[in-house]
C-alpha cells in the first residue's frame, strides 16, 4: 500500500492516534510493569529487577489472593444463579405476557440505574447488621444480585422480545403446552442472549467494590477488597497482580462481546 | 390461571428484591437524614454543610468538569468515526477507544495511582524524553487524578452510544452539505451534533450517576481533603458510625443527580411538545 508520495495527512492523524494510544495503554503498561517488578524506585524509568516472586507468594495455597479469588468466584457464581433465576421469568413476562402496571414495574426496575447507589449500600449495611447478614456470603450475594438483576432483566427482556412469535405459535398449534413451548422453543433461542447477560452479571459481581466494602468487609474478602487493602498498604506489586487478575476476564469479555456491542443492539436494551 | 396474574407472579420475585434491597434502603437514607435523636430535624444537614461544604463543592466541580471533558472527547472521537476520510485511521481509532470500557473502576484507581504518581510511568517517560527534569515532576494524585480517572473510564461508554447514534443518521444530508463545500468540523457541529444531542445527554447523565456512586477512585487517588462526598460518607461511617450525617450527604448526592435528570426530562418534554 506504500506509495512514493507520503500522505502528509498522516502526520496529525498519527500524532492524535499516538497520543490516544499512550493515554490508554500507558497506564495499562504501567500496571503490567508493576506486576513483574521486583525492585523499582524513583527516578528510574523502568524497574531495576524483574521477577515473579510476588506471584509465587500471591498464589501460594495460604496466600491472600487464593482465598479472595475463591471467595470472589463463589460469590459471583451464586449471584449469577440467583439473578438469572429471577430475571428469566421476569424478562419473559415483560416481553411476552399481558402485564398490568407494566409501566410502573419497568420504572421500579430502572430506579437502581437512576440514583447513586452509595447511600443505598450504607443503609443496607445498617439493615443487614441488625439481622446478622453483615459479613456473610449471603449478605454480599444479595447486594450483588440487586445490582446485577437490573441488567439481567433488561437483557433477558430484549432477548425474549427478539424471538419470532410465530415459532411459539407453531409449537402451540401442534399441541405443545405453554410450559413445553417455553422450555423447548423459546428458551433455546433466547439462550445466547441469556448467556451474555449471565457473563455480564458475573463480571459485575467480580468487580464490585462499594457494596462489598460496606456489607462484607472485613469478614469477607473479595479480589477488589484485597486490591484496595494491598494498595493502601503501599504494596503495589500485590495490588497490581490482583488488578491484572480482575482485568483479564473483563478484556476477554470485551473481545468476545464485540459484535453484541453494536449500538442497534444496545438501543433495544431497556425498551 | 389468567395471563395477567401469571405475568405478575413471574415478575414479583425480581420486583421484591429491587424493592426490598434498593428502594427501601433508598427511602431509609432519606428518612435517616432527617432523623435527629428519633425526631424530625435538620441538624444532620447543618453538620454536613458545616463539615463538608468544601467536599460538596469539590464533588460538583469535579464531576461537572469531567462531564464536559467526556462530552468533548466523545464528540471528537464519534465525529472522526463518522466523518473520517481514511478508513484505516477510522479502523484504528474504533479498535483503540474502547479498551477502558470494561476495566473495573477499582482497577482504574490502581493503574492511575501508579501511572500518575510523582515517580509514575508518565513522569518517567516525560523525563526520558527530556521534557521534564526530576525536579519538575509533580504528582497528579489530587483533583486532577480523579478527573483523569473519570474521563479515562467513562469516555468510551459515552462515545459508544454517541457513535452508534451518529452512524444511524441519514447520510444524505451530510453528503449534500459536503458537496456544497462545508468543512467537516462545521458538518459535525451544525448538522450531526443537534441530531444526536439527546443520546449525548443520556450518556452523560448515566455517567453523572456513576461518578456520583464511585467510592474506589477517590479513596485510592485522592485521600486528602477536600475529597469526593462518597469518600466523606464512607469516612463518616467507618470513623464515627455517624449514619445521620452520612445520610444527609447521601441525600445531597441524590438531589444533585435528580436535578440533572430533571433538567434533562424537562428538555425532552419540551422537544416532544
Amino acid at each position: 500500500m506504500r506509495t512514493t508520495m507520503i500522505d502528509l495527512k498522516w502526520i496529525p492523524r498519527a500524532l492524535g492516534l499516538g497520543l490516544l494510544a499512550f493515554a490508554i495503554f500507558g497506564p495499562l503498561t504501567n500496571l503490567v510493569l508493576w506486576a513483574v517488578a521486583e525492585k523499582w524506585y524513583f527516578p528510574h524509568a523502568l524497574p531495576l529487577q524483574y521477577g515473579f516472586s510476588y506471584w509465587v507468594s500471591v498464589f501460594s495455597p495460604r496466600g491472600n489472593a487464593t482465598t479472595s479469588l475463591t471467595m470472589s468466584v463463589i460469590i459471583a457464581c451464586l449471584t449469577v444463579i440467583f439473578s438469572i433465576g429471577l430475571a428469566v421469568p421476569a424478562g419473559y413476562a415483560l416481553a411476552r405476557l399481558k402485564l398490568p402496571f407494566r409501566g410502573a414495574i419497568l420504572l421500579v426496575l430502572l430506579i437502581p440505574q437512576a440514583f447513586p447507589n452509595l447511600p443505598v449500600y450504607v443503609n443496607i449495611a445498617r439493615l443487614f447488621y441488625q439481622i446478622g447478614l453483615n459479613g456473610t456470603v449471603v449478605g454480599v450475594v444479595l447486594v450483588h444480585v440487586t445490582h446485577g438483576l437490573v441488567y439481567a432483566v433488561w437483557i433477558a427482556t430484549a432477548a425474549f422480545s427478539a424471538i419470532d412469535r410465530e415459532l411459539e405459535e407453531a409449537a402451540r398449534s401442534m399441541g405443545a403446552s405453554a410450559f413445553r413451548t417455553f422450555r423447548d422453543v423459546t428458551l433455546p433461542i433466547a439462550a445466547p442472549g441469556l448467556l451474555a447477560s449471565a457473563v455480564f452479571v458475573f463480571l459485575e459481581s467480580l468487580d464490585e467494590f462499594t457494596g462489598t466494602y460496606f456489607v462484607g468487609a472485613p469478614d469477607i474478602s473479595t479480589l477488589p477488597l484485597l486490591l484496595y487493602t494491598a494498595g493502601s498498604g503501599g504494596n503495589y506489586q500485590i495490588a497490581s497482580i490482583t488488578a491484572l487478575i480482575l482485568l483479564v476476564p473483563s478484556i476477554a469479555f470485551m473481545l468476545v462481546i464485540e459484535r453484541f456491542l453494536r449500538a442497534d443492539v444496545l438501543s433495544k436494551v431497556g425498551r | 390461571m389468567p395471563i395477567p396474574l401469571l405475568g405478575l407472579l413471574l415478575v414479583t420475585p425480581a420486583l421484591v428484591i429491587v424493592l426490598a434491597l434498593f428502594v427501601v434502603p433508598l427511602v431509609s437514607s432519606i428518612t435517616g437524614a432527617f432523623a435527629v435523636d428519633g425526631k424530625f430535624g435538620f441538624a444532620n444537614f447543618h453538620k454536613a454543610f458545616e463539615l463538608y461544604s468544601s467536599d460538596i463543592v469539590f464533588t460538583i466541580v469535579i464531576i461537572s468538569l469531567s462531564a464536559v471533558l467526556i462530552a468533548l472527547l466523545s464528540i471528537a472521537i464519534g465525529g472522526y468515526l463518522t466523518l473520517g476520510s481514511n478508513p484505516r485511521a477510522v479502523a484504528i481509532l474504533r479498535w483503540l477507544y474502547r479498551w477502558p470500557l470494561f476495566v473495573p473502576f477499582i482497577v482504574v484507581g490502581q493503574i492511575l495511582r501508579t501511572f500518575l504518581a510523582k515517580n509514575g510511568l508518565m513522569n518517567s517517560m516525560l523525563m526520558q524524553l527530556g521534557i521534564l527534569t526530576p525536579m519538575q515532576t509533580t504528582s497528579f494524585l489530587d483533583w486532577r487524578g480523579i478527573v483523569i480517572a473519570f474521563v479515562w473510564k467513562q469516555t468510551p461508554f459515552v462515545t459508544l452510544l454517541l457513535a452508534g447514534a451518529m452512524a444511524s443518521l441519514d447520510r444524505s444530508m451530510i453528503e449534500s452539505a459536503r458537496n456544497l463545500g462545508a468543512s467537516r468540523l462545521r458538518i459535525l457541529i451544525e448538522i450531526i451534533l443537534p441530531q444526536v444531542l439527546p443520546t449525548l445527554l443520556v450518556g452523560l447523565i448515566l455517567s453523572f450517576v456513576t461518578m456520583m456512586s464511585v467510592l474506589s477512585v477517590p479513596l485510592m487517588i485522592n485521600a486528602q481533603s477536600p475529597t469526593m462526598i462518597t469518600a466523606s460518607m464512607a469516612f463518616r461511617i467507618n470513623a464515627y458510625g455517624d449514619y445521620g450525617v452520612a445520610n444527609a450527604l447521601g441525600v445531597i448526592s441524590l438531589l444533585t443527580t435528580s436535578l440533572v435528570a430533571w433538567v434533562y426530562l424537562r428538555q425532552t418534554m419540551r422537544e416532544h411538545r
